[in-house]
């Protein structure tokens, strides 16, 4: 083991910076580097959500003619991936700092690689390659081609050229770019576990606060609750009736759309947001009770497609009342 | 001659599709060029790529088309040389083609006479052709997933183009692809090179202009310098004296497509993540991170891993890489250490009720589902075996690891690393104390996973591998999935081409119809697909010649040891000039038998009557044919089929004799069904071994 200690010794020399970015300023560099090349900074979505692109912001903005440029940080719950707080790579729920450019510009990569510099990573001292990863959500009839970001053999970034959502072609098509905060911070910061990482430094005294001060809770209580109280009767009775309210705007919209004497200020002022926000109420409730052990074989496949036929059935609807 | 290159600047290719791409590219160039008649004899083609490009280099290329004559046809020459004079039509047709009246000539053709013009053909300029033609090519490249990037969504391509090198010579060709037109200027390395652009001048220094922006567009020299580093950067590890990487091609070749400009690095990792299984250790090494594992002078596994950069970076930049993929690959071993552990706390035993939870086919049912139909199966193949063979196995152990087969389906590990499966659980059953039987079988029952792969190594394993794979192809042609052409989403012709293999390689005294009897009531769909795919593996895996491989089916598809045994002895013999003559013969025999039966003529299948046979040609064939053909049931019996099929050949003076001599077609009725009959005793008494009429007789 000797020689792996020198190994490390000779690491620990080589360290660029000798205070890497805490979590906060690596989420206000991301958020500063976007903003200034044209970017609207959202706040992250008020509803829970498996990923930055179940936003409305990309899962509805992506559809239709017109451009939008828009980056934010998206706290992102996947119930059966949660640990109790003891595993230190995973998470129930993690953030992705999630930008999508519609179109995107000719420059996209090398714009995205400017952004790895503006959070301080060296790359003429780093190994960088593109590596094919397309990407998928079935539920959502979204998919795209790309590639995941490897970083010393780490991902650090997906990168999907957008082609389809909620089952429509993108014309034009965007690029989506989701950045793992806590990875990347983990990197910058050379700790081993996630909970380790400085979220923030007070910049008199130098007191840190750790990933693990802010969340661990969060992750112990909510893997708790996932796993073990979440009742399953009541989470399937909530399922129920957002579905129903969902289907029934969809219903009416479908009726409202198809009429030819209605104007289009009708049109435009359907709530198609919020049948959307209750098609994702039903997304996180299904993870719920996966996380639970609650939908067996037979219904899983069921489920999921009474889930996409909402997602797409809204996207569809967007589309319609964006040309409206 | 002149030289042309082309350059396509692309966003990354995925590394899986540039070999293909390249070389499609090269075979596009080369026929287009061909077909327009711009590539000299000495003409050359090479191509080149990296992930951000795919070139072509043509030297020996023509400037222009040569000129050519070509002859118009215009109207019938009635109608233009009415009573032998020009007429308005004749005037007419010199105007269009551009000739004198008087240089118009007549030409009969098969719909009468005509009047014709030879004009002369200007060659187009090579610039201007390839110029208007290529970018179609190139658009043309098949992509197994590609997208589309411009508004209106105007092409489909691997992923967007982002700049065109065309030259000939050093002029720039003006050819545009996907809304880019081309120039004189590629780019270099992402980071070592930057964004500034690089002009191209003389083309034979593409490569060199490239290599001076750390861009190495020559794959196989980019192949040679990874394996050169490899070697060289693994004999700096000092901790581990003697340490060799391990050899893997499929490796080297996806990391020479992920690199511009590749160097090595090695790093360790601690010697504790040793204790964990090393397919664990190598496949996450190898297909989470695609790095090279290492071992020591003895072969064993080191605490070492090497891996290729598409970068060449100071000792402070290899330090800091070197730690980085350091950490990932800790932290990836630390979480398969973690599921390891945790996956012990509920034995395999107690997790074939988990199975109900696990989906096989959602129309069928569940892994648990899956586990009784094998179960069912195994029990009944064993019975066979038993019954057929005094082949020794131990039923207990079969049966335990059937049961438990997918049960590793349910634990973290395999969940983490699908690809494992089967692995993790038979290393789990030895971690667990199930015995060396039942872990190994449940180790190799996803083996042979191709044809190159190689089958279970115990008698249970084998057994398992069979049940599996028959019970999964009848489930699945029962709810109408068998595959279709190209089709074939459940992988059910591996899964039988492993039937086909394991048959082929074992010492089973099991035939493909005991193999699908014993899966339920007989199928013949199913028959007839595995023997399809025994066909497959006696031509592409074995490499018998379809004609031997047609007349050995012929005679007999079930048991494939006795095939195979058949297709070789067929092989060694097909050369020699009697079995020639015989194979002749006997497809001969065959056509006058067919012929017959056509005309309704009843063939006795009762002995031959000696006394309606008048020729002594005849009755010698009977007398010979009969005596061989007992001989040549012994030798088969005694699978023999080398010395069966050289028997057979001597036949041949007899027949050619026969034939000779002898009209098998007699007008005498009684005579004719004779001979007939004779005729399909000689083919009936050699078919047992092959088919022979399906010989091809070159």
């Amino acid at each position: 083991m000797s020689s792996l200690q020198n190994v490390t010794g000779a690491q620990g020399a080589a360290t660029p910076d000798a205070s890497p970015l805490t979590f906060q300023e690596l989420l206000f560099r991301l958020q500063k580097f976007w903003a200034d090349r044209g970017c609207v900074l959202q706040q992250p979505y008020d509803v829970e959500v498996g990923a930055g692109t179940m936003s409305p912001e990309t899962f509805l903005r992506v559809l239709g003619p017109k451009p939008y440029r828009v980056g934010y940080a998206q706290p992102s719950r996947r119930p059966a991936d949660g640990r109790y707080g003891e595993n230190p790579n995973r998470l129930f729920k993690h953030t992705q700092f999630q930008l999508i450019l519609k179109p995107p510009p000719v420059n996209v990569q090398e714009l995205y690689l400017e952004s790895l510099t503006a959070i301080g990573i060296d790359l003429r001292r780093h190994d960088l390659k593109f590596e094919e990863d397309n990407w998928e959500w079935p539920a959502g009839g979204a998919w795209g081609v790309g590639w995941q970001v490897m970083l010393d053999g780490l991902e650090i970034t997906q990168f999907t050229y957008f082609q389809q959502c909620g089952g429509l072609d993108l014309d034009p098509m965007c690029a989506e770019l989701t950045y793992g905060l806590e990875r990347i911070a983990a990197f910058l910061q050379d700790v081993d576990s996630i909970y380790d990482i400085v979220w923030a430094r007070d910049p008199e005294t130098g007191r840190t606060v750790t990933y693990g001060d802010v969340r661990l809770p969060e992750e112990v209580q909510f893997s708790v609750y996932n796993f073990e109280f979440a009742e399953v009767d009541k989470l399937w009775e909530h399922f129920r009736l957002y579905e129903a309210e969902a289907q029934a705007l969809l219903d009416q919209a479908g009726v409202l759309f198809k009429q030819e004497d209605v104007d289009s200020k009708s049109k435009r002022r359907f709530p198609l947001l919020a049948a959307y926000e209750l098609a994702l109420k039903c997304s996180n409730l299904f993870n719920l009770l996966d996380a639970r052990g609650a939908v067996s074989v037979t219904e899983r496949v069921g489920v999921i497609a009474r889930i996409r036929a909402l997602a797409v059935g809204v996207a569809r609807a967007y589309a319609f009342q964006q040309v409206s | 001659m002149a030289e042309f290159l082309l350059e396509i600047g692309l966003e990354e290719i995925p590394a899986r599709m540039i070999a293909g791409a390249e070389a499609e590219l090269g075979r596009r160039v080369t026929e287009f060029l061909t077909r327009e008649r711009l590539l000299g004899a000495n003409g050359k083609v090479t191509t080149y790529s990296t992930p951000r490009r795919l070139a072509v280099h043509v030297e020996g290329l023509a400037l222009a088309q040569p000129d050519k004559e070509e002859e118009l046809v215009g109207p019938s020459w009635k109608v233009a040389f009415p009573n032998g004079e020009a007429g308005p039509a004749a005037i007419a047709f010199a105007r269009k083609a551009g000739v004198e009246v008087s240089a118009l000539t007549r030409i009969t053709n098969a719909k009468g006479e005509y009047v014709s013009a030879t004009v002369e053909r200007k060659g187009r300029g090579a610039s201007e052709l390839l110029a208007a033609e290529l970018p179609k090519e190139v658009l043309s490249i098949y992509w197994a997933k590609n997208m589309y990037w411009r508004a209106g969504k105007l092409e489909r391509f691997v992923r967007p183009v982002r700049w065109l090198v065309a030259m000939l010579d050093s002029a720039v060709v003006p050819l545009e692809i996907a809304g880019i037109g081309a120039g004189n200027q590629s780019r270099g390395h992402r980071i070592l090179h930057g964004d500034s652009p690089v002009v191209i001048g003389a083309l034979s220094d593409y490569l060199d202009a490239l290599r001076t922006t750390y861009v190495e567009a020559d794959v196989s020299a980019r192949r040679h310098k990874i394996r050169k580093a490899l070697d060289h950067e693994t004999r700096a590890i000092a901790e581990t004296p003697g340490a060799r990487w391990r050899e893997d091609e499929e490796l080297v070749e996806t990391v020479v497509h992920l690199t511009e400009w590749p160097t090595v690095l090695y790093g360790s990792f601690e010697a504790e993540y040793l204790a964990l299984p090393e397919e664990v250790l190598v496949t996450v090494m190898r297909d989470h991170q695609k790095y090279f594992a290492v071992e020591d002078a003895q072969g064993k596994l080191a605490p070492h891993f090497l891996t290729v950069l598409n970068t060449q970076v100071d000792d402070t930049g290899r330090a800091i890489i070197r730690h980085g993929n350091e950490r990932v690959l800790r932290s990836r071993f630390k979480d398969a250490q973690f599921f390891w552990e945790t996956d012990q706390r509920i034995p395999l035993t107690e997790r074939v009720e988990m199975l109900k939870a696990v989906t096989f086919q959602k129309e069928l049912g569940s892994y648990f589902w899956k586990t009784e139909g094998n179960l069912s199966v195994v029990r009944e193949l064993a019975s066979v075996v038993t019954k057929n063979s005094s082949l020794a196995f131990d039923e207990i152990g079969l049966l335990v690891a059937t049961e438990l087969a997918k049960t590793d389906l349910t634990s973290e590990l395999v969940k983490e690393f699908t690809e494992l499966q089967g692995v993790i659980g038979g290393l789990y059953a030895r971690t667990q104390g199930l015995g060396e039987i039942v872990a190994s079988a449940i180790y190799s029952q996803y083996t042979p996973a191709s044809t190159e792969d190689a089958i279970p190594a115990t008698v249970e394993g084998q057994l398992l591998g069979l049940a599996d794979r028959i019970q999964t192809i009848v489930a699945m042609f029962e709810i109408g999935s068998a595959p279709t052409g190209s089709k074939d989403p459940f992988a059910l012709r591996r899964a039988a081409n492993g039937i086909v293999k394991i048959l082929a390689e074992s010492q089973l005294p099991l035939t493909l119809g005991e193999v699908v009897a014993a899966s339920g009531a007989a199928n013949e769909p199913v028959l007839g697909f595995l023997v399809e795919r025994l066909s497959f593996y006696l031509k592409d895996v074995r490499g018998f010649a379809y004609d031997v491989v047609s007349a050995v089916l012929a005679a007999g598809s079930e048991d494939v040891r006795d095939a195979i045994a058949r297709a070789e002895a067929l092989r060694s013999v097909r050369g020699s000039e009697d079995f020639v003559a015989i194979s002749a013969a006997f497809k001969r025999i065959k056509n006058i038998l067919r012929q017959a039966a056509e005309k309704g003529e009843l063939v006795s299948s009762d002995a031959v009557s000696e006394s309606a046979l008048i020729q002594p040609e005849e009755r010698d064939l009977l007398a010979e044919s009969a005596e061989l053909a007992a001989r040549v049931a012994e030798l088969r019996l005694q699978h023999d089929y080398s010395t069966a099929l050289e028997s057979i050949a001597t036949l041949r003076p007899a027949v050619d004799a026969f034939f000779d001599k002898v009209m098998v077609m007699a007008p005498e009725p009684e005579l004719r069904s004779a001979r007939l009959a004779l005729i399909r005793s000689v083919l009936d008494g050699f078919s047992g071994i092959a088919d022979f009429s399906e010989i091809v007789v070159v």
